[in-house]
């Protein structure tokens, strides 16, 4: 096997497992602060791609021609609407169920799913949308016929995706905000006896990882193009897989864990077979449950008695 | 728990009797037709061109008098082009709708349980778009087609690839699913027939948008055409990336991906352009249908796709409850097998398995603006 395919391939599974790493963020943060699985990410993620293409729509009518500029108005407005969403479903879908069943969040958080996906379809229609291709320029390492390439917008995939990460990491270890959060991670009761307003915590852990899964919808709608009201389901099911492949509610878990997920995808598919590549994924995560049941990063939960 | 005291029980009585026989009353004037696609999910866009087509038909048949003095109504169902949903939706034309055909579905794998379901309760279904052989293939006598089949499309598929294009290697990708494996299948089987075996076969995962892994494999087997069996959601995102890592090979694919949609899911025309695909003989371009595609555009819709192919199967159920007097399976069946139907896709007639006496398939090539034209 001719050593640019590896590398390429190598190349393919990093950018996908670092767009299922920012994706896997929203539900790990989620996971680690209530200890539920927000369903409804995915198609969080979804509507983020949609508000790309309406923004960059109407900067552009506007008869804006700096494209830095746009795209980073388009970026930041996205985060922040995308954000408005996060917290609104915590509010109608999750908050009045706080301190039920463990269940009862997750089968809302599936209704909203499909509240999300429905709404779209109704009000966006059912066809593919897209944006035209604003970024295009690709990085060719090699010869004429063989060659390694990588586009410019998927450098920027793998950069966002890392700083992403280590600004949250950041704030989670080293900020106020941070300690509150991880206060109310470990005992909602006690932190909120101590003064934290542990529902305005749980809000901003909310729109904090919708802002991360809109910075992958920007940065993948600007990468595929096309989008349609039905993208989050796939790219939401494997982006948990990643989540709880890395540890579940740990955040460079949630990396490592979309990293490993979109390699080994890409080298199955690339040397073994396509049509098994996801038969791979899960098996590697039932063996990697088997050994290290709390993931790659996760800490051992300890049973309270 | 409430009790009911016998008055009220009563009365409760009389209501539900009251709101049934008005029911009957109601579907005595009316004939219903089932038009089952998907109209949620991903593959909403198709579901949308059944609907349309079938609506507008139902409504110029009833300006024009209804069947033998009977409104038609249409009765939309959702199958998501997923095989559970089909089941349980046809479960529900039959059990709740009452519906005395079915126009639908659209994916195969749709059609192909839920048909069972039509049998069983004796109700004709004609599908305006699934193509798997499979579909009419199982000796079931109300199973109809207003297309043609895999086989027929994949033999098309693979004379131009073999004799026009001159291709040595190609590399054939299918969605797993019914309709795209069954005509890469079958294109397969028809290119062994000329002499050439594909150097790569490969399923890619529906719903999915990067398939970079396997278009890196495309390129290190060298493949000169790739063929894909498959809907135009993925197809527009594996043509774009082949493009984007270097690959000219020509990009061949069947009747799905005939929508503007595909283009968006390219992520535009310079991505479509050279891609050939088979299909029937352009709806559109038909002067049979010139009248009802005027209609279309007159309301602001480009009667696209399966549209007309809706249309046209509503007008053939219609014209056999209308010749028969009757919604019997039987007599519908017998009818559709003896006789030929006026359609706006021209004259159309069935052998005895349901399938079309002839099938159109030809060659079409998209161009740089994003339109495809017959070769």
């Amino acid at each position: 096997m001719d050593s640019y395919i590896i590398g390429q391939q190598l190349l393919n599974g990093l950018t996908l497992g670092s767009i299922y790493g920012l994706i896997a963020i929203g539900y790990t943060m989620v996971y680690g602060i209530i200890g539920m699985i927000n369903f409804a990410h995915g198609d969080i993620y979804m509507i983020s791609a949609y508000l790309t293409a309406i923004i960059l729509a109407v900067i552009f009518s506007f008869g804006v021609t700096s494209l830095p500029f746009a795209l980073l108005v388009t970026l930041l407005l996205t985060m922040v609407i995308t954000g408005v969403y996060g917290w609104a479903i915590e509010r109608v879908a999750y908050r009045p169920l706080r301190g039920s069943t463990r269940l009862a969040p997750l089968i809302s958080a599936i209704g909203m799913s499909l509240v999300l996906q429905n709404y779209v379809q109704v009000s966006q229609g059912a066809r593919n949308q897209g944006i035209p291709i604003l970024i295009d320029g690709v990085v060719r390492l090699g010869g004429e016929e063989q060659f390694v390439q990588i586009t410019h917008i998927q450098i920027l995939i793998v950069l966002a995706s890392f700083i992403g990460m280590g600004v949250l990491t950041y704030i989670i270890q080293k900020t106020s905000l941070g300690r509150q959060c991880r206060a109310t991670q470990q005992d909602q009761k006690m932190a909120a006896i101590l003064g934290i307003n542990t529902n305005r915590i749980i809000s901003t852990v909310f729109v904090i990882g919708s802002a991360m899964a809109a910075l992958a919808g920007v940065l993948v709608t600007l990468n595929y193009g096309s989008f349609d009201f039905y993208i989050g389901f796939i790219i939401g099911i494997k982006a948990f897989t990643a989540a709880v492949l890395g540890g579940i509610g740990s955040l460079p878990g949630a990396m490592l864990g979309g990293i490993v997920l979109g390699m080994s995808e890409g080298l199955f598919a690339g040397f073994v077979s396509a049509d098994y590549k996801d038969v791979f994924a899960f098996s590697l995560l039932v063996l990697v449950l088997i050994f290290r049941p709390s993931g790659l990063l996760g800490k051992p939960e300890i049973e309270k008695v | 728990m409430f009790k009911l005291s016998l008055r009220k029980y009563l009365v409760l009585t009389c209501v539900i009797g009251a709101v049934a026989l008005a029911g009957n009353a109601n579907a005595a004037g009316t004939i219903k037709i089932g038009v089952a696609g998907p109209h949620t999910g991903g593959y909403a866009a198709f579901g949308e061109q059944f609907w349309r087509g079938a609506e507008q038909a139902a409504k110029d048949i009833n300006a024009a008098g209804g069947i033998n003095g009977s409104m038609i109504k249409v009765v939309k169902a959702d199958d998501a082009c997923e095989p559970k949903q089909a089941v349980s939706v046809a479960n529900r034309l039959m059990d709740v709708d009452r519906v005395q055909a079915v126009a639908g579905h659209y994916c195969s794998s749709s059609t192909i349980p839920a048909s069972e379901i039509y049998d069983d309760a004796g109700v004709l279904v004609m599908t305006p778009g699934s193509t798997n052989p499979k579909v009419t293939e199982r000796g079931m006598k109300g199973v109809f087609r207003m297309c043609g089949r895999d086989d027929q499309q994949g033999a098309v598929a693979a004379n131009f690839i073999i004799n026009k294009l001159k291709a040595k290697r190609v590399a054939v990708i299918h969605d797993k699913d019914s309709y795209g494996q069954g005509l890469a299948d079958a294109m397969i089987a028809r290119m062994k027939q000329l002499g050439v075996s594909e150097v790569l076969y490969e399923g890619l995962t529906r719903g999915e948008k990067d398939f970079n892994s396997l278009v890196t494999k495309v390129k290190s087997v060298k493949a000169d055409v790739v063929f894909f069996g498959g809907l135009h959601t993925e197809a527009g995102p594996l043509v774009r990336q082949l493009r984007e890592q270097g690959i000219s090979a020509a990009f061949v694919s069947g009747d799905a991906i005939n929508s503007a949609d595909f283009v968006t899911a390219a992520g535009g025309p310079r991505y479509v352009d050279g891609v050939y695909m088979t299909f029937g003989q352009d709806p559109l371009t038909l002067k049979t249908g010139r009248d009802v595609i005027e209609k279309f555009r007159a309301s602001g819709y480009e009667p696209e796709g399966y549209t007309l192919y809706s249309y046209a199967t509503v007008q053939a159920l219609t014209a056999a409850m209308d010749a028969t007097n009757s919604t019997d399976l039987d007599k519908m069946a017998d009818w559709l097998h003896s006789h030929s139907v006026n359609t706006v896709l021209g004259e159309k007639s069935w052998d005895s398995k349901g399938d079309l006496k002839v099938s159109d398939f030809v060659m079409y090539q998209w161009d740089d603006k994003g339109k495809f034209r017959q070769l």
